[in-house]
């Protein structure tokens, strides 16, 4: 354990830049999600009590297609920016935190991707 | 990593316990964090019994008192008596604050007196300020301009510019705030924390200054100001009555509304 300070510390840290796009893209995904999540509570709703072709009916129509869209991808993306800060935030040894933070971002880009495959492949349905 | 567990011999221990004069009425506990660095032993509270009617009212009086009259080798900073110099800051009962500017009769009981919380401790409750002074040097606490200043006169300033500045110019660099926030706890090494960062606004809103458009681009990173998750701990804790929240929030808007602009 070392207990001398380092002087030169916080002189020798520059602006690393993306902060303010990073936190910026988080409220805008924050506040789209608002409106995204009442709808998407609509089509829970109609997938646990509508009969599937009615479902699938009202999925197809181009406005809900694309809010499920939106929804898939406006959550993915702010999932992966708040644990980003999460990891920032608790994992300090360099190595460890940009495994940490490639993985997450890999992890819900596989997730998003396949969740829109999934979506395309169920609205494309006759 | 984080670190889950504690350092070696950082537990406290029970110190010693110096009792009250026999004749006193009116006793009073304090319990202190004592650390000698050079005695190779684990922190100890020590416990103090004061008779507060042979003692000045407020909190620094009392450990003046222990000081002065029982332990002489109780190590601590402090200068003006009267929160302008921000010397006494420390940890009182779970909060920071400034021990010259709180009574003992705010407290109820027992009064515990820690360090400032997450600093390395120099000696019982003196902190090392060495990197929290160095990180308010590097956001250049001074008035920069490219122009040269009026001939015979000062940089003018309007009462609504000036007004600008009320909320801020009053810090005393205590660094309560700063030491009191878990994300400064966390990331000290790269986070400014909310006494700089407020300090970083007071001169990004100084209608003096010319050099903000580097001010802001100095700011604009993940870990020198982004590490603020509005926890509020600072506004909470500021012995002056200020916001900290309030200036990175506004810090943050800045910086949204030159992206955006």
């Amino acid at each position: 354990m070392a207990y001398q300070s380092s002087p030169t510390a916080a002189k020798e840290a520059h602006a690393s830049h993306p902060g303010t796009h990073h936190w910026w893209l988080q409220r805008v995904t924050a506040v789209a999600l608002l409106p995204l999540s009442f709808w998407a509570i609509t089509l829970l709703d109609m997938c646990l009590n509508a009969p599937y072709p009615e479902t699938l009916g009202w999925l197809q129509q181009p406005f809900n297609s694309a809010c499920i869209v939106a929804w898939i991808v406006a959550v993915f993306y702010h999932a992966a920016l708040g644990l980003q800060v999460v990891i920032e935030d608790y994992i300090a040894a360099p190595g460890q935190k940009i495994i940490a933070l490639w993985t997450v971002n890999l992890t819900f880009l596989f997730l998003a991707l396949a969740a829109l495959l999934a979506v395309f492949r169920i609205i494309s349905k006759g | 990593m984080a670190e889950f567990t504690l350092p070696k011999n950082s537990v406290p221990t029970e110190g010693k316990t110096f009792q009250a004069p026999l004749h006193a009425q009116n006793i009073r506990r304090f319990e202190i964090y004592r650390w000698d660095p050079d005695s190779g032993e684990n922190p100890r509270i020590d416990s103090f019994e004061l008779d507060i009617d042979d003692c000045g009212p407020m909190i620094l009086d009392a450990i003046l008192k222990i000081k002065n009259d029982i332990d002489s080798s109780l190590t601590f900073r402090r200068s003006c008596r009267e929160g302008v110099c921000g010397s006494c800051a420390m940890n009182i009962n779970g909060k920071n604050t400034l021990a010259c500017t709180k009574a003992i009769d705010a407290y109820p009981g027992t009064i515990k007196i820690y360090p400032l919380p997450h600093m390395q401790v120099v000696k019982d409750l003196v902190p090392d300020m060495t990197h929290f002074y160095e990180q308010y040097a590097s956001i250049k606490p001074w008035l920069e301009t490219s122009t040269p200043a009026p001939a015979g006169s000062e940089r003018l300033q309007s009462k609504e510019e000036r007004a600008k500045l009320d909320g801020l110019y009053e810090c005393v660099l205590c660094a309560c705030c700063s030491t009191s926030c878990p994300s400064y706890w966390w990331n000290s090494d790269r986070y400014l924390g909310p006494a700089v960062l407020l300090q970083a606004y007071r001169w990004l809103v100084d209608s003096r200054d010319e050099n903000t458009g580097a001010r802001l681009d100095a700011l604009d990173d993940s870990f020198k100001l982004y590490r603020c998750h509005t926890i509020m701990n600072c506004t909470d804790t500021c012995p002056k009555g200020l916001n900290p929240a309030q200036a990175i929030a506004e810090t943050k808007k800045l910086l949204v509304q030159r992206k955006l602009g």
